[in-house]
């Protein structure tokens, strides 16, 4: 038997809180680059904060405190030696309103990479340019018109430009905020579809409200209430054949 | 279940197909017990009726089997709602067929005539009652969600097997003896695996509704009647 693969994130017993009020209680989980990992529950129910501990986003809020240990590859990144602008080059995150640069659509996706110092040449960039867009799907619908602004793109296109600039930086990990929330279906399934190429090479972590979406893209899903993690399983047997009865009476609409 | 839908047309939709099947079990179990007072009867007009009430069951079919694909369409169900819409989708129609053995049965009722110097007939209502109520039991269990009734269910198929088998060898030895009576003792003997049928499909029923109700699969199990020579 060979071994199997270690977890690219683990958290253990994570606790975050949010100056008195606790969000997060006791968390364990691991994810992994063969799976998507989709994380449902209630509006409230800290899937967001949780996937935002995963790149240290919380450090942004002054009120937020995090407990536990999460690492990346087993290291913790919450470490003090972690430089916390290379965790989040290695683990990018999309968010729920696309939010291009008020740039070209080349600069958004070559403004990681220069910063980050991966290229400098023009010639290197506009490979990863390309290749970048091209693994979001986006390639053949930009490439004449680089030059114009992300902005202009449509929110479909522009949620994909987000996320071609995320992989431009070569991540370990990615993080979806509910990334479809305010696309329309046609856009939405191009997402999918992109998730769905994606796996495999990023372990990918999305927050979705959508049910049908986390059963559609994932295949492994975790269920969050009240700040703790219910239950984490193969995303068929959660939708099919949940353990919990608060997995079942949420997934089935009879929460509450 | 315990817990209602935030969504209540969700619920009046589930409770409509429970409805459904509901009627389509009480209608074929009436229809073999009909069928089988018919053929004791000797009751023709009756036997005909059982064979006419097979068009509402069909009809209740096609009926749940549109409600499947709407449900599904437009309510999305998971977990166990997903799991009872689908089995129901199925139980319809192996219940249906449970009908057409029913009306099988009735078809024959004026193919045997005078039988009462027939003595193994006296078995069949007995073996028809046991898988009558293998039938009602099962859609009992399914509208409940009773794994354990469904098992009941599953347990009494023996008793129809066992039934068909000392059916079967008392009818051969009545034909060996009465050569005259061939003919009748044939229909008997079709009725005899009709009701077994029904049996094996009550079971099958009970099966769905064991899945549908815990999410698990009962071990496979042999069926099939022990064949006897």
């Amino acid at each position: 038997m060979s071994q199997p693969t270690p977890p690219k994130m683990s958290a253990r017993n994570v606790n975050v809180y949010y100056g008195e009020k606790q969000a997060i209680q006791n968390v364990s989980i691991d994810v992994d680059t063969d799976n998507v990992t989709a994380f449902i529950g209630p509006s409230g129910c800290g899937k967001s904060t949780f996937l935002r501990t995963l790149n240290r986003m919380n450090d942004t809020v002054a009120s937020a405190r995090v407990e536990g240990e999460i690492t990346l590859d087993g290291e913790n990144i919450y470490s003090s030696g972690m430089d916390v602008v290379q965790l989040r080059a290695r683990v990018g995150m999309v968010f729920q309103k696309p939010n291009p640069f008020p740039k070209s659509i080349y600069d958004n996706i070559a403004y990681g990479p220069r910063i980050h110092g991966l290229a400098s040449a023009k010639a290197d960039l506009d490979v990863i340019v390309e290749s970048s867009l091209r693994r979001a799907g986006l390639w053949d619908e930009v490439k004449d018109r680089l030059k114009d602004s992300g902005t202009a793109l449509s929110g479909g296109q522009q949620q994909r430009l987000c996320i071609g600039r995320a992989i431009a930086v070569e991540p370990e990990v990615i993080l979806m905020d509910e990334p479809c929330s305010a696309l329309d279906p046609i856009a939405t399934a191009k997402i999918e579809e992109l998730i769905h190429e994606l796996r495999g090479r990023y372990a990918i972590v999305i927050v979705t409200h959508n049910m049908q979406q986390a059963a559609r893209v994932s295949q492994r899903t975790a269920f969050f209430h009240l700040g703790t993690l219910v239950e984490y399983g193969s995303t068929s047997e959660i939708f099919t054949n949940p353990r919990e009865d608060r997995t079942k009476d949420y997934i089935t609409g009879r929460y509450g | 279940m315990a817990e209602q839908h935030t969504v209540k047309a969700f619920d009046e939709d589930i409770n409509r197909l429970r409805g459904l099947i509901a009627e389509m079990g009480g209608r074929v179990e009436t229809a073999i017990d009909e069928a089988m007072t018919a053929l004791v009867e000797q009751d023709t007009k009756k036997a005909k009726a059982v064979v006419l009430g097979d068009e509402r069951i069909d009809a209740l079919e096609s009926e749940v089997e549109r409600l499947v694909v709407q449900i599904i369409a437009l309510r999305a169900p998971l977990a166990d709602d997903l799991r009872e819409v689908i089995a129901a989708l199925k139980i319809v129609g192996v219940v249906e067929r449970i009908g057409d053995y029913a009306k099988n049965i009735a078809k024959r009722v004026p193919k045997i005539g005078d039988h009462r110097t027939i003595e193994p007939i006296s078995l069949l209502p007995s073996m028809a009652q046991v898988a009558s109520e293998m039938v009602g039991d099962a859609l009992n269990a399914f509208s409940a969600r009773d794994a354990l009734l469904a098992e009941a269910v599953i347990a009494r198929d023996s008793v129809v097997d066992s039934f068909y088998n000392s059916i079967f060898r008392t009818l051969v030895t009545y034909m060996v003896e009465n050569p005259k009576t061939i003919s009748e003792c044939a229909h008997l003997l079709f009725i005899a695996k009709n009701l077994e049928r029904i049996g094996d499909h009550a079971t099958n029923v009970a099966e769905m509704v064991y899945y549908a109700a815990t999410g698990e699969y009962l071990p496979e199990r042999d069926k099939d009647v022990k064949i006897e020579s």
